[in-house]
């Protein structure tokens, strides 16, 4: 990965999350808020987003290589499990809370927001804990098993 | 449902939308990886070493951003109505459920979606209903904070 293009594409994403409203977690809570005032702006970051996405994606899922050289590494297709619901329902219910998630999180930081100053090491502490029970887990769980596809593996996004 | 006309921002929200797309698409094509923020970050913590670096050049552009916008424009303001213990949950359970799903709202919710991935479907759907469930209880059930 081209550490410019990594710090380029981080430095354009939060220009977004900030022209479109939604480093004010006021704003990310008053479109979760149905039986209240509802504010549909964060539907349409979403749409905004995807319609750039999904013809970027279109070109990149055909190519093995990024246009830059390195190796093209989109995830591949896996079944709806019991981790992707229970983490999003568990990621659900901490976003509804505080209105932020990891990116308004950490660009919130960058302003100084006093709330984002306790949220992101927090967050931090909750990925920190991720790591910290996974490699237990493996550390725990027989050879065997962990060569199982699907098993025990070293799973990202 | 009442709709806050007030409050509802179309042109920068598409705005945004779009330059967080830019994003994502430059990430994916140029980098060949997804723009997905928890496993960016998430990676940093985890055994994954050796890929420090272009994590950590995405993170310092995401943080950075405000400092740049800064000289263009006013921040917007940014409102918590969370008191501070609730805050420290809150960040608790964003970083394992993120981290555990393998995704968050950009990784799942954008980049996901637009590949079509039935997996982030359901993420998405999922964390979204969580969100909206415990926004109307915090909110008009037990009238926590913010009400």
């Amino acid at each position: 990965m081209n550490l410019f293009v990594s710090l380029v594409s981080g430095l354009v994403f939060g220009l977004g999350l900030i022209v479109s409203g939604m480093v004010n977690p006021a704003k990310v809570i008053a479109f979760l808020d149905l039986a209240g005032r509802w504010d549909p702006s964060l539907a349409l970051v979403m749409a905004g987003a995807i319609a750039v996405g999904v013809p970027a994606f279109a070109v990149a899922r055909r190519r093995t290589l990024a246009l830059l050289g390195a190796p093209m590494k989109l995830p591949a297709a896996r079944p709806i499990d019991r981790r992707v619901i229970i983490g999003s329902a568990v990621f659900g219910i901490g976003w509804g809370m505080a209105g932020f998630c990891p990116g308004p999180g950490l660009v919130a930081l960058g302003m100084g927001v006093p709330q984002a100053i306790v949220f992101v090491p927090a967050m931090l502490a909750g990925m920190g804990l991720y790591a910290l029970l996974e490699r237990r887990k493996q550390t725990s769980t027989p050879q065997a098993q962990r060569l199982t596809p699907g098993g025990a593996g070293n799973r990202r996004a | 449902m009442t709709i806050d006309w007030s409050a509802f921002t179309p042109w920068s929200a598409l705005s945004g939308g779009v330059l967080i797309g830019i994003a994502t698409a430059m990430f994916a094509l140029l980098g060949g990886r997804i723009a997905g923020i928890s496993g960016i970050v998430g990676g940093l913590l985890g055994p994954s070493r050796g890929e420090v670096a272009w994590r950590a050049a995405f993170v310092i552009g995401l943080v950075g951003a405000p400092l740049i916008y800064e000289h263009f424009a006013t921040l917007p303001m940014a409102r918590v109505d969370a008191p501070s213990g609730a805050l420290v949950a809150a960040g608790l359970l964003v970083g394992l459920g993120t981290r555990y799903a393998s995704g968050c709202t950009s990784g799942h919710g954008i980049c996901g979606l637009s590949r079509g991935s039935a997996r982030s479907f359901a993420a998405t759907a999922t964390f979204m209903a969580a969100g909206f469930i415990t926004v109307l209880l915090l909110r008009h059930v037990l009238r926590l904070w913010g009400a």
